[in-house]
């Protein structure tokens, strides 16, 4: 780790104040990326803004069927909460299935989202939910915010401050879990929406995307798993590693697609 | 020490004396011990895995804020630091030693596998030893590397070492190859092989570390290590690299969390804290991060073998061939060479009476990670070659997978039985492991369940491995005569103390493996005290006479039957006192439950009595006996002990994704007489959960270029809790022949038996894809693969 200040405000304008003031300072929310990149001497920020301390931030809010997360709420709160379980059960879950207890109790929604890991689980949750994300200088929909690998619509120093989520009409994640890391080698979103039935898949590629194919399938042939069977995804593009080719990972969308489709119910 | 009185403590489940302080944070490890004005260390290692080093430029670093100083392979060379030596010579075919290239702790010119030392920076802070390394300006020529054993040995592969042409270290041969091959002439049915024993990482979970102190006015050096046998580390690195006397070096390994092999050997890491310290009259402090121990812990295994049995008419084993070739990584690490020959090729016998055997090892080096023992160390090697072929030879013939094995088993009546590939058992009962293996794990059922399992969608597989396996590796003599360089006994000193109690000092290591409490299990048997009376010391060689550690499951068979000799001795000892005491004869006094009595008569004396008379010698036998009550022992051992067992392995495959499923887990095993049963099937569930990760899970990667692929966790796949079943664990008994106690050993039946059984299971699962062999680790895509293919067909 290099040398860094640190400070921990307590509003979002004192925060971005802070990030303003030094073109190298960084938020910091659960630090469960950040912090090993940090030991990893992988980045070198001059500057930490802790958001830890900032209340605007936390908590989980329900106004009819919109569900709104703060963005420095941890996953295992996500996962625990009631509202969540109620108003979208998929999305605890998900977070659920995120890391281990202790990456749970320390990792948040909004960290999660801005560093779009692409084998992130939240991406395709977001996505998959078609969220809106909220941040200090505007609202985003899922679909403009995810920009590819590690990358995002944030402009410099701006910041998430929480996602808004709409109830679906049912939904469901299915991951496919790289047996080390327990990231997704396959993960996949599925929810029939107000908006139409979408499918977001995280792992397989440079960043989460809506596969489109299958989101076609289920439309014309009806929310069944059964409306799958056949429907391939093509490889060209996908992530091909030592845990999987980019052709497995194509099979496994399917897959875990139908899956999730039949969790759905 | 055959009829154990009930109330004994060998045979019961004691709770595990040393787990309060490691579970309340309270262990004392190596990177928790801090010296006054104690420096610290960072290792500047090799980015490359093949290359000159044109220059080093340290000096921008030397000016960096904190730094002490940097030290690179010129440094020490200068100061006439030896080589890391290797602890075992092999000889080739033709008779001519290994190929044994020098170790420098820090190279000097040239780098040879990624993380290979480059230089050490030693400064006031880790912080600061980091942002001066940094500084280091190093210009490396890159070399093309050799990185896997067969692109090794292939014509025009880069040379490792200009010394090895071909790359090969030696090209090693056991057992008889005209009768072998006339047997192969005159068989009816030949099944053949090819195995790949994938590289592992062993990962203990208390990454290495070394503290280097040193005594200006005693001249003393003192290094505390991450050792599974600190005698061994002070012999060979005060001995051959640093060359200190051993009066005036002292090695401590204090609590350790793990090691499964990884530290047996001796590391540069030792030597540079060791060797710095001197230099510069301050303690000196490494300690490994993961990524380090990825690059730098010896890893296990990785052989490539080609195999072939010739069977008769009835499936009956007639001769087997072998040809292997043993990764060795870029240097030998200490106890490399032996692995795939002494610890392999005289498995090959496996449970089974062939008669004629001939295997050919080639050991090779890559610009790799040195390989060296891993939990298990030739043996899983064996054991996977072996139990594969058996299925192999199943599927030939149409044999059923037991049928095969009990045909061709050692009779239970036949031991002693001499093996043609040098090794003696001692005792076993193949067949009754088996037996009751399939009746515990209701290999009957079998069937139905699969029936259930296909209801689902899903492949149901079943594996057999029936393994025996060697500990306790000796005599010495015999040891020496293959190639050891070092003695392969134990030591075992009991004092007891003027009031009675004891403490036990041992010349074998726990890091993990609970001896506090099995040996004090054994000592309160054999002394006739309380639990809570004796105390075991080990891992300081100022305490403990001498020892050569714990590895090869020999802590129990070696150094358990030296304290059981030392223990003797302290009840001859206190018979001749009790005798002057009780005012009777020696040979009327008999020693039970602690008692010293006059055979036939109440009179009799407690230990305690005994030991304070011994202590205050006032009324006492002085002219022909020393006062006190401390007794020492060496134990050379006759024989290895021969640890064997069945385990059954069940699996359920998911065939749209590739996942396999360890549904159930049963083992057999005969590890001699159980001194703590608890502690016993803590170990077996440990090692069947590192075998099943190697079947499953476990891989090491390089790239083509030497790269290593797999250097976190976040790739490397270790098992977890999740990834394994409920284990059956089970005994079934017969006693070594040899040792006091009857003890085998059972700190890597586990990981020895279980690999073939997983994959004899995954592969049953998807005989009906036209799968006969497939390499470890099964993962997901490489079973939807085979799926895929045999749907194809
Ligand atoms: C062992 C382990 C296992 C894991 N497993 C999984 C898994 O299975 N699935 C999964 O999805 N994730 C996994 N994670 C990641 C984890 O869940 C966190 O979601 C992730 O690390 C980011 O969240 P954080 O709050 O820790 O962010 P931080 O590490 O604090 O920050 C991450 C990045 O986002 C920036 N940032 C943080 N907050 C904001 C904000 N409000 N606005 C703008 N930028 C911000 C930071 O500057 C930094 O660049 C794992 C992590 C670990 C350590």
């Amino acid at each position: 780790m290099y040398a860094f200040t640190y400070q921990k405000p307590t509003t979002i304008a004192a925060a971005v104040a802070a990030l303003g003031a030094d073109a190298d300072a960084k938020p910091v929310s659960g630090g469960q990326t950040l912090i090993p990149t940090l030991k990893q001497r992988l980045a070198a920020p001059t500057a930490l803004v802790d958001l830890a301390k900032i209340p605007e931030l936390a908590g989980i809010t329900v106004a009819g069927d919109t569900l709104t997360i703060g963005a420095m709420t941890r996953h295992a709160t996500v996962a625990d909460s009631a509202d969540v379980k109620r108003l979208i059960p998929a999305l605890a879950a998900l977070a659920e299935g995120i890391g281990d207890p202790q990456v749970r109790n320390r990792g948040t929604i909004g960290g999660s989202i801005a560093n779009n890991d692409p084998a992130a689980d939240y991406p395709a949750g977001c996505l998959g939910l078609g969220a809106t994300i909220v941040t200090n200088r505007r609202e985003l929909a899922a679909d403009a915010f995810f920009t590819g690998m590690f990358s995002t619509a944030l402009d410099d120093g701006e910041l998430v401050t929480a996602v808004k989520f709409t109830k679906p009409k049912r939904a469901a994640y299915v991951k496919f879990p790289n047996p080390a890391s327990r990231y997704a080698i396959v993960g996949v979103f599925v929810a029939e929406t107000a908006g139409g039935i979408r499918v977001a898949v995280t792992g397989a590629g440079a960043g989460v995307f809506r596969a489109t194919a299958l989101e076609a399938a289920l439309a014309s042939k009806g929310f069944a798993a059964a409306s799958l069977d056949g429907v391939a995804v093509s490889a060209d593009g996908l992530n091909s590693d030592i845990h999987a080719s980019a052709e497995y990972r194509a099979h496994l969308i399917t897959v875990m697609a139908k899956r999730a489709v039949a969790a759905a119910g | 020490m055959p009829d154990a009185p009930s109330n004994y403590q060998i045979g019961a489940s004691v709770k595990r004396r040393e787990d309060l302080r490691f579970l309340t944070g309270n262990g004392n490890y190596t990177d928790d011990i801090n010296r006054p004005g104690q420096l610290y260390a960072y290792i500047l290692r090799s980015t490359q895995a093949h290359a000159e080093i044109v220059s080093i430029d340290t000096k921008a670093a030397r000016a960096m804020p904190g730094v002490v100083t940097i030290y690179t392979g010129a440094d020490m060379a200068a100061d006439g630091i030896g080589g890391l030596p290797c602890g075992w010579q092999i000889h080739s075919k033709d008779g001519s030693p290994m190929v044994e290239p020098s170790h420098p702790p820090i190279v000097v010119d040239r780098v040879r596998h990624v993380g290979d030392n480059v230089a050490v920076v030693i400064a006031d802070s880790l912080a600061q030893a980091k942002d001066a390394a940094e500084a280091i300006a190093i210009d490396y020529k890159a070399l093309p590397a050799a990185v896997s054993v067969t692109a090794a040995v292939a014509p025009g592969a880069p040379l490792v070492w200009d010394t090895a042409p071909g790359n090969q270290c030696y090209d090693w041969h056991l057992g008889d190859k005209a009768a072998t091959e006339a047997a192969f002439a005159a068989a009816k049915t030949i099944a053949k092989v090819d195995i790949v024993n994938n590289r592992l990482i062993p990962n203990a979970m208390e990454p290495r570390a070394a503290l280097g102190d040193f005594n200006p006015s005693s001249g003393e050096y003192t290094l505390f290590t991450t050792s599974q046998n600190p005698h061994v580390i002070r012999l060979l690195m005060g001995a051959f690299v640093l060359k200190l006397p051993e009066h005036k070096l002292r090695v401590v390994a204090p609590d350790v969390g793990g090691g499964f092999g990884s530290k047996i050997y001796h590391y540069a890491e030792e030597a540079i804290c060791t060797w710095a310290a001197g230099k510069l009259k301050r303690p000196v402090k490494w300690t490994a991060e993961r990524t380090e121990s990825f690059m730098t812990d010896a890893h296990g295994r990785d052989h490539v073998t080609h195999a072939e049995m010739a069977m008769d008419g009835e499936g009956r084993f007639l001769a087997l061939r072998v040809s292997t070739k043993a990764n060795m990584g870029a240097y030998l690490s200490t106890f490399a060479p032996a692995v795939p020959t002494y610890l392999y090729g005289t498995l090959l016998a496996g449970v089974y009476k062939t008669p004629a055997i001939y295997v050919e090892v080639q050991a090779v080096f890559t610009n790799t990670t040195p390989v060296d023992a891993y939990r298990g160390a030739g043996r899983p090697e064996a054991t996977f070659l072996l139990e594969r072929l058996v299925d192999e030879c199943a599927r030939v013939t149409g044999i059923d997978r037991a049928d095969i094995r009990r045909r061709n088993f050692i009779a239970a009546d036949a031991f002693p039985y001499q093996t043609p590939v040098a090794l003696q058992y001692d005792s076993g009962d193949y067949q009754g492991c088996l037996d009751a293996a399939l009746a515990a794990h209701n290999y009957a059922g079998f069937p139905a369940r699969k029936a259930e399992s296909e209801k689902a969608g899903k492949l149901r597989g079943i594996g057999l491995s029936t393994y025996v396996e060697a500990c306790g590796i000796a005599p010495s003599a015999v040891v020496g005569s293959l190639g050891a360089r070092a003695g392969l006994f134990e030591v075992g000193k009991v004092r007891v103390h003027p009031t009675g109690s004891v403490t036990v000092f041992t010349g074998t290591h726990s890091h993990g493996q609970g001896h506090e409490t099995t040996f004090a299990q054994v000592v309160a048997d054999a002394l006739g005290v309380g639990m809570d009376q004796v105390d075991i010391v080990h891992g300081d060689t100022a305490n403990v006479p001498f020892g050569m550690g714990t590895y090869g499951s020999r802590s129990l068979a070696v150094g358990g039957s030296a304290i059981v000799k030392a223990c003797d001795k302290i009840v001859a000892k206190a018979k001749k006192i009790a005798a002057h005491l009780l005012e009777a004869a020696e040979a009327d006094i008999e020693f039970k439950d602690g008692m010293f009595k006059v055979a036939g008569t109440d009179r009799q004396k407690a230990l305690a009595e005994i030991s304070l008379a011994a202590y205050v010698p006032h009324n006492y036998p002085i002219d022909e006996l020393e006062p006190g009550l401390e007794e020492t022992a060496f134990y050379d051992p006759k024989n290895f002990t021969f640890p064997g067992g069945t385990h059954i392995c069940e699996v359920e495959i998911d065939p749209e994704t590739g996942v396999t499923r360890v549904t159930q887990f049963t083992a057999v095993d005969d590890v001699g007489r159980v001194i703590n049963p608890m502690i016993v099937e803590g170990q077996v569930h440990g090692g069947l959960a590192q075998g099943i990760g190697q079947a499953l899970l476990e891989q090491c990667v390089y790239d083509a270029a030497g790269q290593l692929l797999t250097g976190s966790m976040m790739d490397y796949c270790m098992p977890r809790a999740d990834d394994l079943p409920l284990f059956y664990v089970g005994q079934h008994t017969t006693l070594c022949t040899h040792n006091p106690l009857g003890v085998k050993g059972c700190g890597e039946v586990g990981a020895i038996g279980s690999p073939p059984a997983v994959m004899n299971a995954v592969i049953d699962a998807l005989k009906g894809y036209g799968v006969t062999n497939m390499d470890m680790p099964a993962t997901p895509e490489k079973v939807w693969r085979a799926v895929q293919s045999g749907r194809k067909h």
